[in-house]
């Protein structure tokens, strides 16, 4: 292959939104049959650049050359007739279509007036095979596993004949072992002599992966240099810009009284398949507990039993040893429950609510907040200013908007809040997601801080680094049960791997 | 007050008044396809309102119910709900203090406050199926409040054809003098325009709107609930319990607005071919007015006084009096589609914008 | 009378009264199925009987006697794109909230059919009772068949042709690339973009279809049961044909037998009074049974989660 043909080459692209400059005059070039890492924290603006190569945006400025012939995208679908395609991190599928439908959307093999079902099957059989993906044609989307789903993302991408594949953070969502297929994937891709450009902010899947990196920050191309020149700590520091430690340092610390204690809990699911199949667990005070797991497999549906969101067909959850099995929400959060959740948006905060009004979601009807049926919005405002003294919540002032709030402040809106009710459990899903490295260097310091202040902390992320930098033991989910623990302090990610993909402990596992 | 401002802030008022602007010419558009005289229409419009003291009275007395209804929209869209069926629980508070006015007799300082309390309870209860419908058996609200509407109707006709009939007519006895609110100065005073008491209490519940909502702990929650019930659900709310509640509280309005048309205005209740509409012209008020509690009381003078004054319109230029729906139609829709209506604004905010340049 | 000619009495005007049901509906389903609630289908569907009364006048003024109520009947269906595309332009070009412009519609097109008709009709509230309208067909010896042939085969050619387009509807639906993208437009509206289909397009697509055949549905009303418009001929049977398309589960074959479920509420009303223990029962029951069957039956565990997934939602490419 000829490697010195460009296949990409972005030239001074600058696009501005309203109050930042999401690119400033990139250059970015993507050569023939390369695997190309665009690097990056969240907000750098890797997935403006991309979506801008996709025709989903417009640049301000710049050009945009593809096959050494200067292009406007002005849609997808130009962007498609010139070879791109792309992989999105939320994947673009219609869930109750079947695979095959989701493939050729738009670009239908018809008889007559009629799809031609048979054909459309055959053809996506026929790249599923030729590239080593393997699919059912004919299963729906919403029945297929999230590895299968991304399959059907890169099949989509193929069927329309792309010789540019953008990945748009691929391995977010997959198993250890989903991850390593999907790297053999694209590899082969690279070897049939597609071009690929993957987007990422996870260093260790640009060193195993990719032949050279482009590591983009506030929106500007920092240096593009190869793999083989190259180490993750130098990628760090370029991305991040300065020194950064992954360590958390954490004290050795002997856990005390059980505070959470969980008992063979049963929950029904969305389709009559159970959510929660018996699951059992401790957690004591002052100690982590991370739940592993690929999402989907309970974790949502075990936070909403501990938090009474939902109710449970059986067993029991007791907190500090009193029974709080299918008691209201209210009731769980007053007796000592802080709730970091996943969505900040849909869950976390009212958007539409200020900074203040934010800060007492769950407390405003403490009598701190008024004694009689009015609320006592001094109160309100005093606490708020102390909170954002303390947690360096930066914003415009409390009276603004939560939605104006940059994702990390907002975050740090949340933590205030839950920590200030000072609850004995605290529940954290995915409490780093989205944020930017100086942000998630405070959440992991703020949660270690407060295990060392005796509280007892679950803890469920999808990222096995932060699993291991802060859990004291790590539990792994699959299909509503827990498949067994392993030691966080010896890291073995194979063994995690398999057991997130269904397998029990082993031997040398503590299930 | 912070609220003030908001309301009074540029760019919240200027769409509302462009959409009325534009309201009124689509209007005149309409009268000169239909080949009438637009400005005679208005003016006769503006005449018929503000002539004499009767007319003006009358119009208060079409704006009241409106204060009602706008106020019942209002209040269930901050909550995040789309009553579309204040029109059924203003019937059924009419129908409330109907049976209380007329089939008991006590004295006045009981009998009116039972009769209007009864309407206010049957509006807020009808409101609250549609609610309860919603939070239990995740209902659309809009759905089931358009059919509770056509039941809330042939309800009411069948309690009044059955129970409270003036013997051969279409229509219920009369209330008790001693459940009546009239105001009788005041209709000597407007030269027996139907004043009541039912104005006073419309402006007394725009206060009581803005203290529930924005003074109260339950206003709190209910207003959590309208801008994200996910969130409230994880701060520990009871989103399905504060929908219900929030339904009933928009029908207590809407009953309100029900009650007033009978005890202030009719003192009886026909039996009805279809319902009187007040509920969706609410509908129109709460848009216009920005769903805040000044706003809907600009709203309903706004659109009573057009209502009302578009009698005028037909006898002083022949126009049909639907046109004022049409105007009515139109200035939601411009209120609803505000991209559109700052697309139109767009030349004019430029050259003012390149204007001020110049000048600087 | 005998027990099957009262059944297929019953049947025939239960058909009667859901083919506008049935046209409604459809149209319902292309724009909700495209993602676009419209709540206005009743206002829709005034402007279609109030179309098809004065196209109809004209053409019978015109000369044109038998064929004039089909004049009537397209001129409804334009007019119905017409306004429709009122909703289209500010739901989907300027993402105007769905369920308002929909009252709006409600709220304009009776407003506008009213003062239209009193100002070419001389201040009447009513347009002049049109001499050709609609008659049955009696479809050649299939009507005569026993029972069957009363009750089925001896129909308006309105019921032929909304249980046709039901029929051809589905096809479209579930067996062709547009019905396809329709649907992908309404389930996930940037899955759609991502590949290269507007989404703007079909939106625009499926809401001028639902005034198109909202449209059909008001004139079914006014040339065959009404044959004259005026302010109470159109009387919530548009948010009837929506409660069918939810019960129907936005399915052009499911709605066509909730509407048939309505049409049937609404025929025994009048046919129940004939005997002598409903005469028992006040009228102002049965005129509530249709409202309250569809309460009942939306209560009944149909819920919404059958609903296009992004119903409701206007699209924004730039928060994808």
């Amino acid at each position: 292959m000829d490697r010195s043909l460009t296949a990409v080459q972005l030239k001074g692209i600058t696009k501005r939104f309203p109050g930042l400059v999401a690119n400033d005059s990139i250059n970015f070039e993507l050569k023939k049959g390369e695997i190309h890492a665009l690097l990056g924290e969240n907000g750098a603006g890797k997935s403006t650049l991309m979506n801008i190569l996709f025709g989903l945006y417009q640049p301000d400025e710049g050009e945009i050359w593809i096959n050494g012939k200067q292009t406007v995208i002005e849609g997808a679908s130009r962007a498609i007739e010139l070879g791109i395609g792309m992989v999105h991190q939320h994947f673009k599928l219609v869930q109750p279509f079947t695979v095959a439908e989701n493939i050729v959307l738009g670009n239908e093999p018809v008889k007559g007036l009629k799809i031609d079902y048979k054909l459309a099957n055959e053809k996506v059989r026929t790249i599923s095979e030729r590239y080593g993906l393997k699919v059912d044609p004919q299963a729906r989307i919403k029945d297929i596993t999230v590895g299968m789903q991304q399959r059907v993302e890169i099949l989509k991408t193929l069927y329309r004949g792309a010789e540019i594949v953008i990945f748009d953070e691929p391995t977010a969502v997959l198993t250890v072992q989903e991850i390593e297929e999907l790297i053999e994937i694209i590899r082969n891709l690279a070897a049939e002599g597609k071009s690929i450009i993957i987007i990422t902010h996870k260093l260790k899947e640009v060193m195993a992966l990719a032949d050279s990196v482009t590591v983009i920050r506030r929106g500007k191309v920092i240096k593009t240099v190869t793999t083989d020149e190259t180490n993750e700590q130098q990628l760090a520091e370029l991305m991040v810009g300065r020194d950064v430690s992954f360590e958390v340092k954490k004290t050795k610390r002997e856990p005390g009284e059980v505070i959470l204690a969980v008992d063979n809990l049963k929950m029904k699911g969305e389709q009559g398949k159970n959510a929660l199949n018996g699951v059992s667990l401790d957690i004591r005070a002052g100690e982590i507990l991370g739940i592993a797991g690929v999402d989907g497999n309970g974790q949502s549906e075990l936070i909403y039993a501990i938090t009474g969101m939902r109710k449970v067909e059986g067993g029991a959850v007791k907190l500090n040893g009193r029974d709080m099995t299918n008691h209201s929400p209210r009731d769980v959060s007053v007796a000592g429950v802080g709730h970091i959740p996943e969505d900040r948006h849909k869950h976390g905060l009212v958007l539409d609510f200020s900074v203040s009004e934010n800060m007492i979601l769950n407390t405003y009807f403490e009598p701190e907040f008024g004694k009689t049926m009015f609320i006592d919005y001094k109160a309100m405002d005093t606490l708020s200013d102390k909170l954002v003294k303390e947690f360096d919540v930066r914003s415009s002032g409390i009276h603004t908007h939560a939605r104006a709030l940059s994702g990390g402040n907002q975050q740090k809106a949340i933590i205030a809040r839950e920590l200030h009710k000072d609850p004995d459990l605290l529940i954290a899903v995915q409490p780093t997601r989205g944020l930017d490295i100086g942000a998630i260097e405070y959440v992991h310091k703020r949660l270690v801080q407060a295990r060392n202040e005796g509280k007892a902390i679950l803890l469920v992320s999808f990222e096995l680094d932060e699993l291991y930098a802060l859990s004291d033991r790590i539990a792994v989910m699959y299909e509503g049960r827990l498949m067994g623990e392993v030691d966080a302090e010896k890291r073995d990610d194979q063994q995690l791997g398999l057991m997130m993909a269904g397998n029990k402990a082993t031997a040398d596992g503590r299930g | 007050m912070e609220m003030l401002r908001k309301i009074f802030s540029k760019s919240s008022i200027l769409i509302p008044l462009v959409a009325i602007i534009l309201g009124l010419i689509v209007g005149a558009i309409a009268m000169l396809a239909g080949g009438y005289n637009p400005i005679l229409a208005y003016s006769s419009l503006l005449d018929k309102l503000f002539s004499t003291p009767y007319n003006l009275g009358e119009a208060i007395r079409a704006i009241t119910p409106l204060i009602f209804t706008g106020l019942a929209v209002s209040f269930a869209f901050r909550t995040g709900l789309f009553n579309i069926g204040v029109e059924g629980q203003f019937v059924m508070g009419m129908t409330g203090a109907t049976i209380i006015g007329v089939l008991l007799d006590l004295p006045w300082y009981i009998h009116a406050p039972l009769a209007i309390i009864t309407g206010a309870v049957f509006g807020g209860l009808w409101a609250g199926i549609a609610g309860y419908l919603k939070a239990k058996r995740g209902v659309n609200e809009v759905i089931s409040s358009i059919m509770l509407n056509w039941i809330a109707l042939f309800l009411s006709n069948f309690i009044v054809a059955k129970f409270l009939v003036e013997k051969g007519q279409q229509k219920s006895m009369t209330v008790h003098e001693s459940a009546m609110v009239k105001i009788d100065w005041l209709i000597k005073l407007t030269d027996n325009a139907r004043m009541h008491w039912g104005t006073i209490i419309a402006i007394v519940c725009v206060i009581v709107f803005y203290i529930v909502l924005w003074r109260t702990k339950q206003g709190y929650e209910l207003r959590a609930v309208g801008h994200n019930p996910d969130a409230a659900l994880y701060a520990g709310m009871n989103v399905n319990v504060t929908m219900v509640k929030s339904m009933f509280i928009s029908g207590v309005f809407a009953g309100l607005g029900g009650v007033f048309e009978i005890l202030g205005v009719f003192g009886n209740q026909t039996v009805m071919a279809a319902s009187p509409g007040y509920g969706f012209d609410g509908i129109a008020v709460a848009l216009l007015g920005g769903n805040t509690p000044i706003g809907v009381l600009l709203g309903a003078v706004l659109f009573g006084g057009l209502s009302y004054g578009s009698a005028g319109m037909s006898f002083g230029a022949g126009v049909p009096p639907e046109v004022v729906r049409i105007v009515i139609g139109a200035v939601i829709f411009f209120v609803a589609s505000h991209g559109l209506v700052k697309w139109f604004l767009k030349p004019f905010l430029n050259k003012r914008a390149s204007k001020r340049k110049e000048a600087a | 009378m005998d027990v099957l000619e009262i059944i297929g009495q019953l049947i025939n005007t239960t058909l009667v009264f859901s083919t506008a049901l049935i046209f409604t509906a459809l149209g319902g389903m292309y724009s909700e199925r495209s993602g676009v609630v419209n709540i206005g289908l009743e206002g829709l569907m005034v402007s279609g009987a109030f179309a098809a009364a004065v196209a109809t006048e004209y053409a019978i003024q015109a000369g044109l006697g038998g064929v004039s109520p089909w004049i009537g009947f397209i001129a409804a269906a334009i007019y119905g794109v017409l306004f429709s595309l009122l909703h289209a332009i500010s739901t989907i070009t300027f993402r105007a909230d769905q369920t308002v412009v929909g009252v709006v519609i409600n709220i304009l097109s009776l407003g506008l059919s009213l003062y239209l008709t009193k100002s070419l009709y001389a201040g009447s509230g009513q347009t002049p009772l049109l001499e050709n309208v609609f008659h049955k067909w009696q479809i050649p010896f299939l009507s005569d068949i026993p029972l069957l042939g009363r009750a089925i085969f001896t129909a308006y050619p309105t019921t032929y042709i909304a249980l046709a387009l039901a029929v051809i509807s589905y096809f479209i639906l579930f067996r062709t690339p547009f019905g396809l993208r329709l649907r992908a437009v309404g389930e996930h509206p940037s899955s759609a973009d991502t590949v290269g289909i507007s989404v703007t397009k079909y939106r625009y697509i499926g809401v001028l279809l639902s005034g198109a055949l909202a449209g059909l549905g008001g004139a079914t009303i006014t040339l065959t049961t009404t044959s004259s418009f005026a302010h109470n001929t159109i009387s919530g049977q548009g948010f009837i044909a929506l409660a069918a398309l939810i019960f129907g589960k936005w399915n052009p074959l499911g709605l066509v037998g909730a509407a048939m479920f309505f049409g049937l509420a609404q025929a025994l009303r009048s046919f129940m009074q004939r005997f002598e223990f409903a005469q028992q029962i006040p009228a102002e029951f049965f005129y509530m049974l249709p409202y309250v069957l569809t309460l009942i039956v939306l209560a009944g565990a149909v819920g919404r989660s059958n609903a296009p997934s992004a119903l409701g939602q206007p699209y924004d490419p730039a928060k994808r």
